[in-house]
């Protein structure tokens, strides 16, 4: 078991209902989950639990066997990396400097990269398809080329878990997808399991195994992407009517709804 | 970078030499030599007792502040913050001011650098009091109690100089605007006790810094314990500009100026900016304090005036230009 949440409830300082409740569940080595649900459901807190950057108020959130919070960040960073959609301040560093920054958690203060860390980056860079703008100001990319920077700077990491918090929000069809691809692509390789936070449910049925749906901070659905996507359980959650289609070998759609005009008034 | 260190290190055996050769007694070039050799006379004292500690103080005074506000700035990511943000200042005036106008510094001349140190101390432990939950250091409070705790303490300076009689209040007026003219070599093998251990540790942070410049989740996911290194960053930083306030006094935008100039000039890499600014403040503030003491000679100018008006016109085209692109 790579990951393991046992009865996990979080509440951020100051509120007074829970972010997360009681939620169980497991994740196995090589599976690719996605976390879905409606703004506010607790995805992205839920990650961050996971991620030991916020400790349970009751439950246990284990990593590889061990409590997220009991883990020295260096230690789980060699076994953990994060994508998020969260914009990183401009730092005027080049796209292998960010990049090489995946190493950290390798190298030893006072002592610069070592052959392995150079070659590891240098796969990475190659991987996302950087290789011709590795010398370039990060800065000067676009969105979906800094967010494969930042997707090989995780990979350089080595991780056998990838964490992916909405890390395609801001990008276009196009970009999304070659994203998506890439991390299906080497997931696969090196059977690195991904647990990742979308609001595209399409695209999640389409690059996860399985697909965990929470609502109001609890789970309410856990299983393969056919299974969660009913219509009834997406207007429960999203308060929205949903009709799903069968795409044939595009897989199961959920399609959001008009609403007549006399329902809207309601 | 290691061109560009190189060159730097050049930079400040220039100024080094510029600050050995003027002054207002002019030393003849065959008095010199005999001074490097070793053979005693005015030109020795001058070179040995006056002019090179006073040129070491600032080689370690300038590059302590500059490094302390390269950290300061990367911890807090703001381009404002500067050495003096943890109240380092205000409490090393209070701790000077208390000690002059209790006549402590005629009797003894370590006891206004002690007093300051001491004064600096108490106001970096406030601040990290105030700003801490458990161990988790907010930075805004930080920044905010920094402030706060500031003016508090230059109150409580300005409450004591109502007090005192107009030769402390001289005093008082010109240890806060910094002078080297106090060096020597007991101090300066104080200061280096400080400065080299602590640069030294802030230069093994530096691939964090690195990291905490991303922000503080992608710190953390990338292996850095945030909270550890944010406590051993501050705590060293403040307290090299401590060590620097307690024997020069407040030399201002030196911390501010020269960490930013390194950065304008295309180094973000705190691995290079680290040792980079150490050498740019370490020249910058010997040139200055050359300045200082040969503009209006025989009469000398607090050092902290010329860096100001010095380093003012200079940062604010380095903000021109980088507003501009």
């Amino acid at each position: 078991m790579i990951c393991r949440l046992d009865a996990v409830s979080f509440r951020y300082t100051g509120q007074t209902a829970d972010a997360v409740r009681n939620v169980t569940l497991g994740v196995t080595e090589g599976e690719h989950v996605a976390l879905v649900g409606p703004n506010g459901a607790g995805k992205s807190t839920l990650l961050r639990l996971v991620t030991g950057v916020l400790a349970p108020r009751a439950g246990l959130v284990e990593v590889l066997g061990r409590r997220a919070g009991d883990w020295k960040r260096r230690d789980l960073a060699r076994q953990m990396a994060v994508v998020s959609q969260v914009s990183e301040p401009a730092t005027g560093l080049s796209v292998r400097e960010i990049v090489s920054m995946g190493r950290h958690p390798y190298v030893r203060p006072w002592s610069a990269l070592g052959r392995n860390d150079r070659r590891v980056v240098d796969s990475c860079l190659d991987a996302v398809d950087l290789g011709d703008l590795s010398e370039r100001d990060a800065g000067e990319l676009s969105g979906g080329e800094l967010q494969r920077a930042r997707l090989a700077r995780a990979l350089a990491q080595e991780p056998r878990l990838l964490l992916l918090d909405e890390p395609t929000a801001h990008l276009d069809m196009g970009h999304e997808m070659r994203f998506l691809e890439l991390v299906a692509e080497h997931t696969k390789e090196q059977s690195l399991t991904v647990i990742a936070v979308t609001h595209h449910l399409n695209t999640a049925a389409r690059f996860a195994d399985r697909m965990i749906l929470l609502s109001e901070g609890r789970l309410v659905a856990d299983g393969p992407a056919r299974d969660v996507l009913t219509p009834r359980r997406l207007e429960s959650a999203f308060g929205w009517p949903v009709e799903i289609r069968d795409l044939g070998s595009l897989g199961r759609h959920a399609i959001p709804k008009r609403r007549e005009p006399e329902e809207a008034a309601e | 970078m290691k061109g560009s260190i190189v060159a730097l290190t050049c930079l400040l055996f220039v100024a080094v030499a510029v600050g050995l050769l003027v002054g207002p007694v002019e030393i003849p070039p065959g008095a010199w030599i005999e001074a490097l050799r070793g053979e005693e006379g005015p030109a020795y004292t001058i070179l040995w007792r006056v002019r090179l500690p006073r040129v070491v103080a600032g080689v370690l005074t300038g590059g302590m502040l500059a490094v302390s506000g390269a950290v300061f700035q990367a911890l807090l990511r703001n381009p404002l913050a500067e050495p003096y943000l943890l109240g380092v200042s205000s409490g090393a005036a209070l701790g000077a001011v208390t000690s002059l106008a209790l006549g402590l510094s005629a009797s003894a001349y370590f006891a206004l650098p002690v007093a300051a140190l001491a004064g600096a101390l108490v106001a970096i432990v406030v601040v990290f009091e105030v700003a801490r939950v458990g161990m988790r250091l907010d930075t805004r409070v930080l920044l905010l109690a920094g402030v706060v705790v500031s003016a508090f303490l230059s109150a409580c300076v300005m409450l004591i100089l109502t007090f005192v009689r107009a030769d402390t209040l001289r005093s008082v007026f010109f240890w806060t605007l910094g002078s080297l003219s106090g060096a020597s070599w007991a101090m300066i093998a104080s200061m280096a006790a400080y400065a080299t251990p602590a640069v030294v540790v802030l230069f093994g942070l530096s691939r964090h810094l690195n990291a905490l410049s991303l922000g503080e989740e992608t710190a953390a996911h990338l292996g850095t314990d945030t909270e550890h290194v944010k406590w051993l960053a501050y705590a060293l930083a403040s307290l090299l500009a401590a060590a620097a306030v307690s024997v020069a006094g407040v030399i201002g935008f030196v911390g501010l100026v020269v960490p930013h100039g390194v950065r304008l000039a295309g180094v973000r890499d705190h691995r290079a900016l680290i040792p980079l600014s150490f050498l740019v403040g370490g020249a910058a503030l010997v040139l200055a304090d050359a300045a200082a003491r040969t503009v209006a000679a025989p009469m000398e100018i607090p050092v902290g005036v010329v860096t100001a008006v010095l380093g003012v016109p200079l940062f604010l085209l380095l903000l021109r230009r980088s507003v501009r692109t």
